[in-house]
């Protein structure tokens, strides 16, 4: 435990060093304000002492006193009080700046990574955590920036104080040299203490908030399964861990801090002491034991700001490894810089694709779980394929692949001839769109979850939306275009947002199309107006589409049908229903159930006939 | 179709901005109150420590005043009596502070895990359109970082303000004792102070609610990058989405800054009116000296007391600060807490329905969202037990809606929706959510194994009687084909397998939990042909005996159920079999003809 701790301070000092290096001036000026305050905190000492000798005692003595000396006494005092606040306000805004300035700063960093690393990184980390380490744990790496000027103003406070020790007494000062040094030390055992206990209470924090989110976007599903009981004991338990782990950091805190507090009076309890006995020798004046008294009054308090940082420590390392380890993750895409041919359509050929899903293992290890196997699928400029297989059997993935949402763990997937990976950033999302199975909308009006920022008129907005068969529900929203959708999209349902989600592929016209079963949502004849209206629309760009119906597929050149991570088969509807008992069954099973029906409601219709009465 | 502006509501979540501090105070110990359970005796410790607080340098000061500056000149044997007696007033503090703060501690933590635990639960208890009312983000902020800042202020805070306003009381009364003249002095120096440091929280408070709604925001901002992962890399929009959560961290960073500002002048104002104190008291001490009306010895004792008084209200107002964060922080988890579940649970004197084959029926009932327009006018509909029902229609034709309120997600504007003769309003809901389950679209999964999502269903089900609901679902081979079966983890919210895989598991989830009424709401969109049909027969077999709603694109199940109801602009316009229907030349007519043409081959 002692490494522990020990590593602690030393990363908690390059945390702190990162902090300056990067508000040197925030925190130069809130250091700067904090010395001033340290200096007048020490000269009020001085002044109080000072009036006493030169104007109370010779008033009371003479039984007069000049409006002069009370003015002079009167400035002194104020002017050092003046200084003194000002120098506390530069402290605290100071630090407030520097604290907030790098609090803004890692978030934007944090999210930069966020938007940076690849799917197959966020995969891998649940959403709950990704939030809290962009917004309580960046909080907590740098809130030691509000305790820590004052402590290094504290510092200049005990240098002012322990040569006017010295300047008084060697001995009593002596007296003064023990008594910080077991301050030291009492809070240096106190922060190995709280530090791990910390890091606990710390890590349950954020699983208490990642089962609170994951519970709330289960919303639903609780709610209809009437597991509220259930979910509430869930978080129950986890609350209480937390609740535990803090009584158990308050327990050490409770435990240190009446000793830590007990200290500086035990000093001056000492001083007293041993001053009223070299007094009592006549090896001091009483006049001097006093004023060192009254030094360690002064002091006490300000010297447990290095209990405050010591405190804060712990919590700053612990955000700051939460933090870094995001900062830290690798796997960032590459980008290439070339340019892809701007034309009306875009060929695309993935050759020997592989790609496997990282999963867990109840183990805590991991395996690789296969979903696209040796794929080489060519797509001709300007025709339209269709995707086409079992649920589970990798379309999903093959578009992600196709598009460069990931790459591939081996082969490569060229567009118009160009690897992907050779592509400019930004560059294939300009040619190509992808209209997911899963929408996202982002919380916003209609007219920038279509545009996504980039620049179109209204008409060409309402245009695309018109393809995309949602012309008519938007123009009933409250405020038309500017109608905000909601989180996620709440505000619409699920068909609608996949229409607009489509508009915003549609409006960017692009070369290549994919649809990754885009309309699951909307009813057959709304289905069969956006296929036209995109036939119409499209322009002659290449369309790849998921689909398992069969107007859908009939509107494609070719076919390729998907199976366990495989292309099977790759040819016309024709061909594929002749050489591909897999795909036939599929996409026939309606008209054969359908036919099933049909058959048994005769044969039931043969049988009611035979039994019932002739009409 | 209209659910909009429904903040004016009242269905939404009141931010309890209503509440005084005071009344917040007494709500949150009303709510948690392990907060005042053994209060007093905590109290009472506080008192102890503070008398030692007061008392030690006090007596500290007797032993400088008489001891070391007496007229006989230092006195060491005295003066040791003196620190003795000191030394033991030490201890008393040192023992009472350290069960006074583990007595807190254990209060404060419990009562704010109590907080958490009932908020949480609330949140819950909201009916479906309050809760889309707030952001996810922003909900989970109530349970956990606005229930931080309470922390502090209860922690600490409260008992330091007791404990303060105390050592007030005895300063004062020491004052008092040297002289009243000065004392006067002192508190006429003070008493703008406390006017002035109203006025500063409320400036404060309200910049640090400004301050709390930036960091939802923000969190709103941030979550975008985190759950729209894939779409922002699809469009290559992470320039924007990146300006974006910079504009909601640079709000949020200039709103913290503003606050900090304001509570800094809040806080030196205290430590100004002290210093200024100071220097009054040492100018009327000198002029009162020199009348000869107070000795030398008499003004530095009181300089010490005006410390000793200073102190603690400088201490004051910054806790004053902070509960004024921490108010702002309990009136949005109290707000949430008195936000009214609208769709509520009758609890004890619901009715309890027994098992059984179900009846459901609509009763002239009509349904507008909050603000908006109707979406379902005076629908009547008996469903007879045992049936199996499809609804059909276009989207947007109120089908959705009429499942919501069958599974009473949502109350009816008007009339009444009513299972076996008894209005839905007046069961309990676990009567009701064991009778009656819906299979939403998107059906979420949890971070969990695959065997614990489907056990959600039914919590006490075994391992074999979830594998049996799979084998009799026809999904048995599905799951063997995953890398590790039941055990397959499936990721964040189910990512880790495809939309329709999802869709799978919500079903086999719902069938496990063995309703007597089961509704699918879009449940198999995302199913693949071949094994929807499976599916759909497998289900029609096992639901055989019970009543099962479904609400589908794909009319294949339209075809195969008893009865289709077909809903166009809020009105059920057509219902009876599919082979009636499909002649009668009507809505679902012309729906199925468009499906069966997308059918045809070729």
């Amino acid at each position: 435990m002692a490494a522990v701790s020990g590593s602690v301070l030393r990363r908690g000092g390059a945390v702190v060093a990162r902090g300056v290096r990067e508000q040197p001036r925030w925190f130069a000026l809130a250091v700067f304000g904090s010395t001033v305050y340290g200096i007048m905190t020490g000269l009020m000492a001085w002044a109080i002492g000072w009036a006493t000798r030169e104007v109370l005692t010779p008033a009371a003595a003479a039984r007069a006193v000049t409006p002069g000396q009370l003015w002079t006494m009167a400035a002194v005092i104020t002017g050092i009080v003046t200084v003194n606040v000002l120098g506390i306000i530069l402290r605290r805004t100071a630090a407030g700046f520097a604290m907030y300035a790098l609090g803004a700063a890692y978030r934007r960093r944090v999210t930069r990574q966020y938007l940076d690393l690849p799917l197959r990184w966020h995969h891998k980390h649940p959403s709950g955590q990704l939030l809290s380490n962009a917004n309580a744990d960046v909080e907590a790496t740098w809130n030691i920036f509000a305790p820590l000027p004052m402590a290094l103003g504290v510092v200049v406070m005990l240098l002012f104080g322990a040569v006017q020790m010295v300047i008084v007494d060697p001995v009593l000062a002596a007296v003064g040299m023990v008594v910080f040094p077991l301050l030291f030390a009492a809070n240096a055992v106190f922060q190995r203490r709280m530090s791990p206990r910390v890091t606990y209470a710390q890590r349950l924090r954020a699983e208490v908030s990642e089962v609170a989110h994951e519970s709330f976007e289960a919303a639903l599903v609780v709610k209809t399964m009437g597991r509220e009981d259930l979910e509430a004991r869930r978080f129950a338990e986890v609350t209480n861990r937390l609740r535990d782990a803090n009584i158990a950091v308050g327990r050490t805190r409770g435990t240190f801090d009446p000793a830590i507090e007990s200290i500086p009076t035990i000093g001056t309890l000492a001083v007293i002491g041993v001053g009223a006995w070299r007094a009592s020798q006549g090896q001091v004046s009483a006049a001097e034991v006093v004023q060192i008294a009254y030094l360690f009054s002064v002091l006490a308090f300000p010297v447990r700001a290095f209990g405050w940082v010591l405190a804060e420590l712990p919590r700053s390392v612990v955000g700051w490894e939460r933090v870094d380890a995001v900062l830290q993750a690798s796997g960032a895409m590459h980008y290439g810089d070339r340019d892809l041919p701007t034309r009306t359509s875009a060929a695309i050929h993935g050759e020997h694709l592989d790609y496997a899903y990282e999963i867990d293992l109840p183990d805590g290890g991991t395996a690789a779980a296969p979903a696209i196997r040796d794929v080489t699928l060519t797509v001709t400029a300007g025709s339209t394929v269709a995707l086409v297989g079992p649920t589970g059997s990798g379309k999903s993935t093959l578009t992600g692949l196709l598009l460069r949402l990931v790459d591939p763990d081996s082969g490569a997937v060229l567009l118009d001839g160009l690897d992907l990976r050779s592509v400019r950033k930004g560059g294939i999302a300009d040619v190509a769109a992808l209209v997911p199975q899963q929408t996202f909308m982002f919380e916003d009006t209609v007219r920038d979850n279509v545009t996504l920022g980039a620049r179109h008129t209204d008409e060409q907005v309402w245009e695309a939306l018109r393809i995309a068969q949602a012309e008519r529900f938007v123009l009933h929203l409250p405020r038309g275009l500017d109608t905000m959708v909601g989180e996620r999209g709440a505000n619409l349902s699920g068909g609608q947002r996949q229409r607009v989600a489509l508009a915003r592929a549609v409006i960017r016209r692009p070369q290549l199309l994919v649809l990754d079963d885009a309309t699951s949502a909307v009813d057959p004849s709304v289905e069969q107006r956006i296929l036209g209206a995109l036939r119409g629309a499209a322009g002659g760009a290449t369309v790849l589409v998921v689909a398992y119906r069969m107007a859908t597929i009939a509107l494609a050149d070719e076919i390729a049908y998907l199976e366990g991570g495989r292309l099977v088969e790759h040819g016309t509807h024709e061909h594929l229903l002749e050489r591909c008992p897999g795909y036939a069954a599929l996409v026939s099973a309606y008209a054969r159930e359908a036919a099933d029906r049909a058959a048994v409601a005769v044969d039931e219709e043969a049988t009611a006939g035979d039994s019932d009465e002739p009409v | 179709m209209s659910r909009f502006e429904p903040l004016a509501d009242h269905s939404s979540i009141g931010a309890g901005v209503e509440l005084s501090a005071w009344q917040t105070i007494r709500r949150g110990a009303q709510i948690s109150p392990e907060l005042i359970r053994g209060l007093a005796g905590t109290v009472m410790l506080g008192v102890l420590s503070t008398l030692g607080r007061v008392l030690v340098p006090f007596v500290i000061q007797r032993t400088v005043d008489e001891g070391i500056l007496g007229a006989a000149g230092p006195d060491a044997s005295r003066v040791a009596l003196w620190v003795g007696v000191a030394l033991a007033g030490v201890v008393v503090t040192a023992l009472s502070s350290y069960a006074v703060n583990l007595r807190l501690f254990t209060a404060s933590e419990s009562g704010l895990a109590t907080l958490r635990v009932q908020a949480f639960r609330h949140i819950h208890d909201l009916s479906m359109l309050t809760q889309s009312t707030e952001r996810r983000g922003s909900l989970v902020s109530r349970v956990t970082s606005d229930v931080d800042t309470i922390s502090m202020f209860v922690q600490f805070g409260g008992l330091m303000l007791v404990v303060s306003s105390g050592q007030i009381l005895l300063a004062t009364g020491l004052m008092l004792t040297y002289s009243p003249l000065l004392a006067g002095v002192v508190w006429a120096c003070f008493i703008p102070l406390f006017f002035l440091i109203r006025r500063f929280q409320g400036m404060v408070g309200r910049a640090f609610t400004r301050v709390r709604e930036r960091v939802g925001a923000m969190l709103g901002a941030i979550s975008e990058a985190v759950v729209g992962a894939a779409t922002i890399r699809a469009y290559g929009i992470e320039e924007r989405t990146a300006a974006r959560i910079d504009a909601a961290v640079e709000a949020h960073r200039r709103e913290a800054v503003g606050a900090q500002i304001r509570a800094v002048v809040a806080f030196t104002a205290g430590q100004f009116v002290s210093g200024l104190t100071t220097a009054v008291v040492l100018v009327v001490g000198t002029i009162l000296a020199a009348r000869g009306e107070l000795t030398v010895g008499a003004v530095l004792a009181f300089l010490f007391l005006v410390n000793l008084f200073t102190m603690p209200v400088q201490q004051a107002t910054e806790i004053l600060n902070e509960m004024q964060n921490a108010v702002a922080g309990w009136r949005r988890v109290i707000g949430i807490m008195d936000t009214p579940a609208d769709v509520a649970d009758p609890g004890e004197r619901g009715v309890e329905l027994p098992r059984g084959p179900i009846d459901v029926a609509f009763e002239k009932v009509s349904y507008a969202y909050p603000g908006g327009e109707l979406v379902l006018h005076d629908v009547d509909l008996q469903i007879a037990p045992r049936s199996r029902i499809a609804v059909v229609g276009e989207t947007g034709s109120g089908k959705s809606t009429l499942a919501k309120l069958l599974t009473r997600l949502m109350d009816p504007t008007h009339g009444r929706v009513l299972v076996d003769g008894v209005d839905l309003r007046e069961v309990r809901f676990s009567s009701l959510r064991a009778r009656v389950v819906l299979v939403p679209q998107e059906g979420f999964l949890f971070d969990a194994n695959l065997l614990d999502n489907i056990r959600f269903g039914r919590p006490e089900a075994s391992d074999d009687e979830v594998m049996l609901t799979l084998t009799e679902l026809g999904l048995d081979e599905w799951v063997q084909g995953l890398p590790l079966g039941l055990a397959t983890s499936v990721g964040q919210r189910g990512e880790s397998l495809s939309a329709g895989e999802r869709q799978l598991v919500a079903i086999a989830r719902a069938y496990l939990a063995d309703p007597d009424l089961l509704v699918l709401d879009e449940a198999t969109s995302a199913v693949d042909p071949s094994l929807e049909v499976r599916l759909q027969r497998a289900l029609d077999s096992l639901t055989r005996g019970r009543t099962s709603i479904t609400i589908a694109h794909r009319l294949s199940t339209a075809e195969a159920a008893d009865e289709v109801v077909v809903v166009d602009a809020g009105l059920i316009v057509e219902r009876g079999p599919h082979r009636e229907l499909v002649t009668a030349g009507g809505v679902y007519a012309a729906l199925h003809e468009s499906w069966a043409a997308q059918q045809a081959t070729g």
